[in-house]
């Protein structure tokens, strides 16, 4: 008998399973209704259609980039069970790696050429996102990779992890605030009607939804997505069946690293200023939008970022002091609706 | 006598009492064992600091709670003392103490909502929640300048007993005169000792050991029959509390009130550096963690300072010991020692003391 040929019965097809479908998960709509029912709760308050245009693609923007910078750190939460509080730092480091392309290509930023703009721009991102990838997997290699399982442990030593970070972020780029002009190509705003767009955040929307949707398409229709979700269940059994869960795993750490490098050039760029604090200033906000959304949900994390993201917007406009605190306010109520975010798909 | 009023929670380590006795002395007397203004700040400082350490040990080492909050406490007894002095034009302690309590109040309720609001979910879930509502009240206090002072703060003056224009009494004490602020860092010293020792009875009383059992296991503690949510509420509002007593000392002291000092994120690190450094749940590791620590700062950077400027030359070395590097160093600290050395300087000198103990005895 030759060992080297796989048994005959693996050619054996195995009869069609009936075809009884399975009863499809019940799809849960109410979160989904929040943001276009803001929408037109404040348009009334707004009064004047063209302002309350500007605000809401503001607003829209703003929440698309939160979404890039907190995605990953929901990622990682859904299936490491880590809760990367250094997260801040990575966006940071991001918008940081950028300033390593964007300011000595800056002539070609300043030409008026859409095309030369963007390539600048796409390779500031690609920069910033394979640093940030790296440094992500160094960072669960070393500070990560020895307290899985130990929640506090976690917090205290990701939150240690961002102070080095952020005086290592001084240490190599200096103290100084670092100006970050937009391109020319994406400075100035469209005008629609009365209601004036500005072309970044235009982008920005771009930006957020393409890596959403790619992100709920890899998750949920790809072998890779499948494996993610199966070890994220079972993995000992992911394991068992031949996959190196925990490489995949780290992957997925630095992926998320990389979104949040990605979301650090965005937020960098819209800011116009770097400091080493940005990261920090802007993790609290990611915070808010994942707790909104439910631990671990990505779904949830867009949705809470664009909600946050737009009562802050429409606050600032009708009471800019309410607009200090709109985010807690948010946060409140949806905790008094579902005490575990919008939704809790988390089991642990 | 000693027994009772540290509740029968003795150092445990001959090297570790002697420690916290010399800490204790130097304290007692910083006035008049040393001059300038300098060092009777800096005791001044670790006299508060071991308080507001302590109280967020109660959460952190003794109930295992992460809460990013305790800042937000220690700033709402600050700013309750000084928008309460700073409100009157003559000081009065009429100003002081109705602020006071107004802090005192406005910090349990909001320690209440936080607590009822977030210790329900798991320990992650409210160390977010306590992030968010904690940067929160630093920006609104940074912003709403009409009422808080904005950035800059407040100063204000305190009731004339309290004043440096203020004479006890005639002539000088081993260099010091005796004056207001001498009083004051009294009555800093007096008040800091009885929280300290409020704390100590507390967490050795039967409610801290229910406490230690929700940390070692919720579960089980619950099972027992105990209601942990309530016992962590409690923990949190106490915890809260003596914070923001701690923060109407430090208003009193420093005559100001100001977001970076009181609110600021980087206060935060600092506890949590004290904590880890000294040693999570034993109530001496923030005695110790706290006074290492405020020398450092004080004195290290200036030290830092010299050695940087006499490295010149030397490119990565120079960057390296500039004073701004401080918190780099203190955060590879902080890193090292959760791995390393996680019992902190008092969980480890007990330890040594225990197994040199179990070594004899067997």
């Amino acid at each position: 008998m030759n060992l080297h040929t796989p048994p005959a019965i693996a050619n054996v097809v195995p009869p069609a399973p009936p075809e009884t479908a399975l009863p499809a998960a019940p799809r849960d709509w109410a979160p989904l209704l929040l943001v276009p029912a803001l929408m037109l709760i404040t348009l009334p308050l707004v009064a004047d259609f063209p302002t309350w245009i500007t605000l809401t693609v503001a607003g829209l923007a703003m929440g698309m980039m939160i979404f890039l910078m907190a995605s990953g750190l929901t990622l990682v939460f859904g299936l490491m069970d880590v809760l990367n509080f250094g997260h801040g730092a990575f966006v940071a480091v991001g918008a940081y790696a950028a300033t390593m392309v964007l300011i000595p290509m800056q002539a070609s930023l300043e030409v008026d050429s859409l095309m030369l703009n963007l390539g600048v721009l796409a390779l500031a991102i690609t920069v910033a996102m394979v640093v940030t990838a790296l440094l992500g997997w160094a960072f669960e290699r070393i500070i990560i990779a020895p307290v899985y399982g130990q929640h506090l442990k976690q917090i205290l030593i990701t939150m240690g992890g961002m102070i080095v970070a952020e005086q290592l972020i001084n240490v190599i780029w200096g103290a100084e605030q670092i100006p970050l002009p937009l391109p020319t190509a994406l400075r100035g705003a469209i005008i629609v009607g009365d209601a004036a767009i500005e072309k970044y955040r235009l982008v920005a929307v771009v930006i957020g939804l393409v890596v959403f949707v790619g992100m709920s398409l890899i998750l949920n229709r790809t072998k890779l997505g499948l494996l993610i979700r199966a070890g994220v269940e079972n993995r000992e059994m992911v394991e068992a069946m031949g996959y190196r869960i925990r490489r995949l795993f780290v992957a997925v750490f630095a992926a998320g690293s990389a979104l949040a490098g990605l979301g650090g050039v965005m937020w960098g760029l819209y800011k116009e200023t770097l400091t080493a604090g940005i990261g920090a200033e802007i993790v609290v906000m990611m915070f808010v939008v994942i707790i909104i959304g439910g631990l671990g949900s990505l779904g949830g994390c867009f949705i809470g970022a664009l909600l946050v993201a737009m009562v802050g917007n429409y606050a600032g406009f009708l009471a800019p002091k309410v607009a200090l605190v709109s985010n807690i306010g948010v946060m409140m109520l949806i905790l008094l609706w579902r005490p575990a975010g919008m939704y809790s798909n988390l089991r642990r | 006598m000693l027994t009772r009023l540290l509740s029968g929670d003795s150092p445990r380590s001959r090297s570790l009492s002697i420690v916290l006795l010399l800490i204790f002395l130097g304290l007692a007397l910083a006035p008049f064992i040393t001059t300038g203004a300098r060092p009777i700040n800096t005791a001044a400082t670790i006299c508060i600091y071991i308080v507001l350490v302590a109280s967020y040990d109660l959460l952190l080492g003794y109930t295992g709670i992460v809460s990013f909050a305790h800042t937000m406490f220690f700033g709402i007894g600050a700013y309750g003392v000084g928008l309460g002095l700073a409100s009157v034009e003559e000081p009065t302690w009429t100003a002081l103490f109705s602020g006071l309590l107004i802090a005192i109040a406005v910090a349990l309720v909001l320690a209440l909502v936080v607590g009822l609001f977030a210790l329900r979910v798991r320990a992650i879930f409210y160390s977010m929640i306590t992030l968010a509502v904690a940067s929160s009240f630093a920006v609104l206090a940074s912003q709403l300048s009409d009422f808080t002072g904005g950035e800059d703060g407040k100063t204000f003056s305190v009731p004339e007993l309290l004043s440096p224009g203020f004479t006890l009494m005639e002539g000088e004490w081993f260099g010091r005169a005796l004056d207001g602020k001498l009083l004051t860092y009294y009555i800093v010293f007096a008040g800091c000792l009885l929280l300290f020792l409020f704390l100590l009875r507390l967490v050795n009383s039967p409610f801290g050991r229910v406490l230690q059992a929700i940390r070692e296991n919720e579960f089980r503690a619950e099972a027992l029959g105990y209601r942990t949510v309530l016992y962590r509420i409690w923990a949190n509002c106490l915890a809260a509390l003596v914070a923001c007593l701690a923060g109407a000392l430090m208003a009193l002291w420093l005559r100001y009130v100001g977001p970076k000092t009181m609110l600021g994120f980087e206060v935060m690190t600092d506890i949590l550096l004290i904590v880890v450094i000294g040693g999570m749940g034993t109530m001496y590791g923030s005695v110790i963690g706290a006074t290492l620590f405020i020398i450092a700062q004080n004195y290290l950077k200036s030290l830092m300072a010299q050695g940087s400027s006499a490295l010149e030359g030397v490119p990565v070395l120079a960057q390296a010991l500039h004073p701004d590097r401080w918190m780099l160093w203190l955060g590879v600290l902080f890193v090292l020692s959760i791995y390393f050395f996680p019992l902190g300087i008092v969980g480890k000198l007990r330890m040594l003391k225990l197994r040199r103990t179990q070594a004899t005895g067997a």
